[in-house]
């Protein structure tokens, strides 16, 4: 047994945040349910209403059910008629069944102690709350035969081989178009050239210019130019190469190719998971840490598929695919829902590269500073492919801690120093400059 | 215009039909070259269409190609766990409670750890049982990440898998469990509960099992006064802050006399409260750190000590004692044993002379006057290895009488005096198992290596002092495939338990007495009223134990007889009996006495010196060489470099142990000279005949500059009696300068020739150092190493002044027989010529007084705020910051070096090379294991680069950045840095003196507080505080 004097208190406090966030998922969906409850009036017949159903569906059993594939619980497609056939059981077991499972498990109920066993002791949630017309609905949802797939993947294709085909008319326009200009070209200097020669035949004397000193040469003698020149090109050259130089290891924009393509549009953009979430260190260590895969599956245990918006470059096939590339890494058998520890750490590119003589705290700017992700990281939320947003250069760090004013407020740690510092600078708001946020040793060490 | 000279090649063209000369118009050398042999495949060579040119075209394109790379940035991986461990945030350390037990160093210790990896060891502040990490069990760090390890178990040459291992071992014994041959268990002191309640295990399931318990450097006679007297196997504790008067006779009670660790409680009496301090007493012929420590040293030879104490115990417990001493000696005993009647319960007598009869008096004397810091009721267990046994074990192994040997943590054939029988001895075993983290020269020697783990990577549980426990945790997961001596043992024993499991069950049925095993394991300590569960299982029968005689004094004093040179065997504070051999840190640390690294060496009074001829000499390139010098021990001769020590009683040499390791280390580690081929009979004292022996010694000593020179500026020091009778000003006064033709003090604004910044808003950091509380353990060196990933650079490099340590702690001696003397003498300088002339008398003053007073003073970066390093650096590499830290920005540094030519305190360090990833430093920074301990949250320095102490600067930010985040003050003593959290002594305190309350701000108003040559006006935030010497004699 080991134990931290450090993180312990940490660990607590997450556990406790999470148990409870938990509780008050369940909560709302148990408020969700009576107010569905409340207004569901239409008392359907035995066939029951897809439609209602499909609502139920969604809000009560999609956790743990997909229709036509096996998760937590069974696939749910034509249930009923399994049921029926295969084991003879009917929708009164059923209703049981969906009410108090726990219950038939105990009584030892053949199938109930089978479905129980082969889901590997993982008890169904009772929903007392249903009433029989409820399951009918959901159960004529489940019966609904499986729509056929759209023509996505192929109308994926075609749309991706568009982009192409417009590239090669692009190519072929302007070939044409350089063609004609040459040619227009080529009949200009053979019209001046047939003119002149229809001028010398008729005698016609063309006014010849008179012999000018050359341009450069004038330009030699005027020595003042030279000089004036000289300076500019020299100045023009020196503001080039410093700026070359001055990009030399800024990698603002660097936008890596990812072993596995996460987009940080659709967790952070179309679903609104927050950065610490996942970044989850940020808010008490240095780094923001990659998040390890366990991380992740805390979601996509259940989330396996990708049902968002698509383009044609990313379609539903291709996201599909990265999920399986994370079942790949994490060991994760979907089929079976259960890991074969067989664990490929997945080797990431890293995008923010601070050199190892700039010392940066993210605890320091995420929780003390209480900045925003995106002050920095810029609008991840709508990155498809992560990028870097910031130069992440010294001036771009200076420039910020001259202008944010630290956020004193409710923290006794700056009581006496804001105190004393607002009177000494005579402000009110202190910037992270004046609170010494421009030493050297604050960073590099 | 044409010359007909002719140049003659060789002889062999007067000989006119030379074969050879023909050939070498031909061909420009005699033999062809063998161009094939480094070209490769001749074939390939000559079927190749390149030609020169198109070969210089493809080198020339691909040059550029790579530079022309070279300015995309590389591409960084990055892996993050799959499943993160819930205790570990990257970035974040955790520090685990552990206890330190390599059967030489026992310590409980904190160890913090970054992403899984142990990087430094601290001291565990809920330990209050022992003294804190010393300079080895700092160091011991990195060991684990020592690439010489052994990775797997190996039979001979070739690994085994550990169940080839067991079978073959099992095997082996269960054949010798039959016969009448002894199965011998040679071990170290592990003072563990469980593994002795294994080996008895182990006992009852093979009849004929002999434990031997060794200890590399033996207290046996103290262990044997010991158990004589108090019938139990351990050394009396001794608690030195209860005492007023301490008096030593050979006793280096601040290095490693008994196991060490007694500085803390030293250092608690050593700091004078309401103008009282202990008074300490040495007597003894080797300069040691109790030594350099003590009020009153006087230097005897070893068989002298032995009469001193056989005089004090006539003269305080009353035997008769009719031998002679040196007047000055008699005199120096007489009044040691006035002052100890005087001080009655609250003195005490330590004395280091390894011989049983001398240990009894001891203990008699302690009884005698009632100590009360002399304590026999919780002995101290951490040595309980058996000359005797271990003798007796080297005659049954000569006579084929033992048929397997099983050794863990001790290295014999490198430790025993009689190594060639030892090694005759292990050929007629029938299996010889070493558990070693090395193949060190047993290991190598015997038939299976079993790769033991790291202390830290190990679980195990100690019994420090009885009643005082200790637990080992694993604080990494086994960087190899390695098993502990104890989980070998469960599988002798066909147990199946984990060793952790064992643990377990054993505190919670013996120790605990219902207490959670869960917190002893967090605290790292557990104090026990249970009767001691330890069960003694080396064999101590009566023959095996060495008994006093019936009056021990007298039969001390009959047995001196020693006439001629005698030599004493020590260990030094670095490099202790010689395990850690192979930590680059440990060899690098400089001695703080000699101040010489990367060696050992005899210590050879000046007189003694002078006699034999031998020499030191400094060299132009700042280096100190010596003489070598054949010293004959019964016969064994050792050629060894000589360093002349002030303090040296004339007529003894000292040579210390741990050097002079031949396997199981890298080439630059083998280092000095073995000194235990000579400790026959593990008898520390031998005499010796010693001749001056061709050749010099290049030695890598970092303080060539030994004495003050009356430099009182440096060291202020006063004595009890005026420090507590005058006022400041007469100890410790404030230099004063001319302004305006008056007097006035360098500290007043006005003699400024700069602006003060406003320092009284935030955090203002101070160091204080106390000159009285600094025994010069070197702790903090060696903490400032880990913390701050100082690079280790060599010999060589050392040798050339180019030693990186960020803290040092110098040693000073006195010229004269005093430190006042020296400013007496140096302040009566008049002209240059003459008596008192100061031509001669500087010269005078550089030389250390025979037996010098001797004082240590750490010195690091001392942080001015008028720092004169600032306003010198040309590209402002180095600036102030508003919390009195002067940063060094590395990024910004070019080199110039003016900064560290401007330093007044000369504690800047320059890289002349890149240290770390550099074949040409084959040091821990050179490998992937080895670099796991650099702390990630510390820079490594490149070369060109200057660099120096930080004040931890990223400890104190750490501090603040979590008081911000939970929103909080700042308590007093948060503020820590590596060194002053490794000062167990006390002498270091650091903290913000912009809070009144701190400690650090109440020591800046101390009246003892000066400033570091505070002449200069430098201003600097560490603080020194005077020296107090209790010169009283009665």
């Amino acid at each position: 047994m080991k134990k931290s004097y450090q993180s312990l208190e940490d660990n607590l406090t997450n556990n406790m945040k999470q148990v409870i966030h938990r509780k008050l998922g369940r909560n709302i969906l148990r408020l969700s349910l009576i107010i569905l409850l409340a207004f569901s009036t239409s008392l359907q017949a035995q066939d029951g209403d897809p439609v209602a159903g499909k609502a139920l569906f969604n809000t009560n059993c999609a956790s743990c059910h997909h229709l036509d594939k096996k998760m937590t619980g069974p696939s749910l497609r034509h249930v009923e008629a399994r049921l029926a056939d295969d084991e003879g059981l009917d929708r009164q077991w059923l209703n049981q069944w969906i009410r108090n499972s726990a219950g038939m498990v105990k009584s030892g109920d053949a199938y109930a102690v089978k479905v129980y066993e082969e889901f590997n002791g993982a008890a169904m949630s009772a929903f007392p709350q249903f009433s029989d017309a409820d399951i009918d609905n959901i159960l004529a949802y489940t019966a609904e035969e499986k729509a056929a797939p759209p023509a996505g993947v192929a109308g994926a294709g075609a749309v991706a081989a568009n982009p192409q085909s417009d590239g090669a008319s692009n190519k072929l326009i302007l070939a044409g178009l350089a063609l004609l200009f040459a040619l227009l070209a080529g009949a200009l200097v053979l019209v001046n050239k047939t003119l002149r020669r229809f001028a010398e035949e008729k005698g016609l004397e063309l006014n010849q210019k008179p012999k000018n000193t050359p341009i450069w040469k004038a330009f030699i003698q005027n020595q003042f130019l030279v000089l004036t020149t000289v300076i500019f090109l020299l100045l023009a050259g020196g503001y080039f190469v410093y700026g070359f130089f001055m990009q030399v290891g800024v990698n603002q924009g660097y936008e890596p190719v990812q072993p596995i393509h996460f987009s940080h549009k659709i967790h952070a953009g179309d679903n609104g998971i927050d950065c610490k979430y996942c970044h989850s260190s940020a808010r008490v260590s240095k780094t923001s840490g990659i998040p390890s895969l366990n991380v992740c599956m805390n979601c996509h245990k259940s989330i396996y598929e990708y049902n968002g918006e698509t383009s044609a470059e990313y379609s539903k096939a291709f996201y599909d695919g990265e999920i399986k590339k994370l079942y790949d890494a994490v060991g994760w058998d979907d089929a079976e829902q259960k890991y074969t520890g067989e664990e490929k750490p997945v080797k990431w590119v890293r995008i923010h590269n601070l050199p190892d003589f700039a010392y940066f705290n993210h605890s320091q700017h995420v929780t003390v500073a209480g900045l925003e992700c995106q002050t920095c990281h810029g609008p991840v939320e709508e990155m498809e492919i992560m990028s870097q947003h910031s130069p992440l250069t010294m001036g771009w760090c200076i420039n910020c801690h001259r202008d944010t004013e630290v956020k004193v407020k409710d923290n006794p740690y700056y009581t006496k120093i804001h105190e004393q510092l607002s009177k000494k600078y005579g402000v009110e708001k202190l910037t992270a400059a004046q609170m010494g946020g421009l030493e050297c040793g604050k960073c590099h060490y | 215009m044409s010359s007909n000279k002719k140049y003659w090649k060789s002889v062999e063209e007067l000989n006119e039909n030379s074969s050879i000369v023909e050939t070498l118009k031909q061909n420009e050398f005699v033999n062809e070259i063998p161009t094939d042999e480094f070209l490769g495949d001749k074939d390939t060579l000559e079927g190749s269409s390149t030609t020169r040119r198109d070969f210089l075209k493809y080198v020339g394109f691909s040059t550029a190609a790579a530079s022309l790379a070279a300015c995309e940035g590389p591409v960084i991986k990055s892996i993050p766990y799959v499943v993160q461990p819930e205790t570990i945030i990257p970035g974040v350390a955790n520090y685990y409670a552990t206890t330190i037990a390599d059967g030489f160093d026992f310590a409980s210790v904190l160890v913090k750890t970054r992403e899984g990896r142990p990087i430094k060891i601290q001291n565990n502040s809920l330990a209050v049982t022992d003294g804190g990490a010393n300079a080895r069990v700092n160091a011991s760090v990195l060991g684990l990440y020592d690439s010489l390890r052994v990775k797997a178990p190996m039979k001979g040459e070739s690994e085994i898998s550990w169940s080839t291992f067991t079978t073959e071992t099992s095997q082996k014994l269960n054949q010798l469990a039959g016969t009448g041959k002894q199965i011998v268990l040679l071990t170290q002191t592990y003072a563990s509960p469980s593994t002795s309640k294994l080996i008895s295990e182990f006992k009852e399931k093979y009849s004929n099992v002999n434990h031997v318990v060794y200890d590399a450097v033996s207290e046996s006679a103290a262990l044997d006064a010991f158990q004589a007297k108090y019938n139990t196997r351990g050394l009396a504790s001794y608690d030195f802050s209860l005492a007023t008067t301490i008096v030593s006779v050979a006793a280096d009670f601040l290095g490693d006399w008994q196991g060490g660790g007694f500085d803390a409680s030293y250092a608690q009496g050593r700091i004078p409260v309401n103008g009282k301090m202990s008074r300490h007493i040495q007597f003894e012929s080797i300069m040691s750190l109790a030594g350099a420590n003590a009020d009153k040293r006087v230097a005897v030879t070893p068989s002298q000590q032995k009469l001193v104490l056989a005089k004090l115990h006539s003269l305080i417990v009353g035997s008769a004692f009719s031998k002679s001493l040196p007047a000055h000696v008699e005199k120096a005993a007489q009044s040691a044993a006035s002052q100890l009647t005087k001080a009655g319960s609250t003195g005490v007598l330590v004395s280091g002379i390894n011989d049983v009869n001398a240990q009894t008096v001891v203990l008699e004397i302690n009884e005698a006057l009632k100590s009360k810091a002399f304590n026999t009721k919780t002995p101290i267990k951490t040595r309980q290895g058996n000359d005797k046994a271990v003798k007796t074990l080297v005659a049954d192994m000569k006579a084929g009488k033992v048929g397997a040997i099983i050794m863990s943590g001790v290295n014999p054939l490198y430790t025993l005096p009689n190594a060639t029988d030892f090694a005759e001895g292990l050929k007629q075993t029938e299996l010889s198992v070493t558990f070693s983290m090395k193949a060190d020269e047993t290991a190598s020697a015997t038939q299976y290596i079993a790769a033991a783990p790291h202390n830290l990577e190990s679980w195990g549980d100690v019994e420090l002092r009885k009643g005082h426990y200790g637990l080992i945790q694993p604080t990494i997961r086994p960087l190899f495939n390695t098993k502990q001596f104890q989980e070998a043992l469960l599988m002798w024993n066909g147990n199946d338990v984990t060793y952790n499991d064992y643990i377990k069950t054993l505190w919670k049925n013996d120790i605990l007495n219902g207490a959670s095993f869960n917190s002893a394991l967090h605290d790292g300590v557990f104090v026990s009223n249970a009767e001691s569960v330890a069960v003694d299982t080396a064999t101590t029968t009566e023959e095996t134990l060495e008994t006093p005689a019936s009056n021990a004094a007298s039969a001390l004093a009959a047995s001196v007889s020693g006439k001629g040179m005698e030599l004493t065997l020590y260990t030094k504070i670095g490099m202790g009996d010689g395990q850690q051999a192979n930590n680059p840190w440990l060899q690098e640390f400089p001695d703080p006495i000699t101040r010489t690294s990367w060696d050992n060496y005899l210590t050879v009074s000046a007189t003694d010196a002078k006699e034999l001829g031998l020499v030191n000499h400094h060299v132009a390139t700042g280096g100190l060489d010596g003489s070598y010098a054949d010293i004959t021990v019964n016969g064994k001769t050792v050629k060894v470099p000589v360093i002349i020590q002030p303090g040296q009683a004339t007529g003894s040499v000292g040579l210390a142990f741990g050097y002079g390791r031949t396997a199981g280390l890298k080439d630059e580690m083998k280092t000095g000279v073995n000194g235990y081929p000579l400790y026959t009979d593990f008898n520390n004292v031998q005499s010796v005949s010693i001749a001056k022996a061709a050749g010099t010694h290049e030695f890598a000593c970092v303080q060539l500059q030994n004495t003050l020179m009356g430099r009182e500026d440096i060291i202020k020091e006063t004595t009890l009696e005026i420090f507590n009778t005058k006022d400041k000003k007469h100890w410790n006064a404030v230099p004063m300068v001319s302004l305006n033709h008056k007097e006035t003090p360098v500290t007043s604004p006005e003699v400024d020739l700069w602006d003060s910044f406003d320092r009284s808003i935030g955090h203002h950091f101070n160091l204080s150092i106390d000159l009285n509380a600094c025994t010069g353990c070197g702790a903090c060196v060696i903490a400032c190493h880990a913390e701050n990933n100082v690079p280790v650079v060599g010999k060589e490099e050392i040798r050339r002044s180019r030693d990186m340590h960020w803290l040092r702690i110098d040693r000073y001696y006195s010229s004269e027989d005093t430190f006042k003397e020296d400013i007496t003498k140096k302040t009566e300088f008049s002209g240059l010529w003459g008596d008192k002339g100061s031509l001669s008398g500087f010269g005078e003053l550089e030389a250390a007084a025979d037996n010098p007073q001797v004082v240590f003073q750490p010195v690091m970066c001392q942080h001015c705020n008028h720092a004169p390093c600032e306003t010198v650096c040309p590209v402002a590499a180095t600036s102030h910051g508003r919390q009195g830290q002067n940063q060094m920005a590395y990024n910004r540094c070019v080199g110039t070096r003016y900064c560290a030519n401007n330093c007044p305190y000369k504690v800047r360090r320059f890289n002349w090379f890149l240290y770390s990833e550099n074949d040409e430093f084959d040091y821990h920074m050179n490998d992937d294991l080895g670099r796991m301990v650099i702390n990630p949250d510390v820079t490594v320095r490149s070369r060109g680069v200057m660099e120096k102490c930080s004040m931890c600067i990223q400890m104190t930010q750490k501090t603040i950045l979590d008081a911000k985040r939970d929103g909080r003050v700042i308590k007093d003593g948060e503020f820590q840095t590596a060194c002053s959290s490794a000062c167990s002594s006390g002498a270091m305190s650091f903290g913000d003196i912009n809070d009144k309350e701190s400690k650090v701000a109440k020591l800046l108003e101390d009246d003892r507080m000066y400033h570091l040559l505070e002449y200069v006006g430098t201003k600097p935030n560490v603080q020194y505080h005077t020296k107090v010497r209790n010169t009283s004699e009665a």
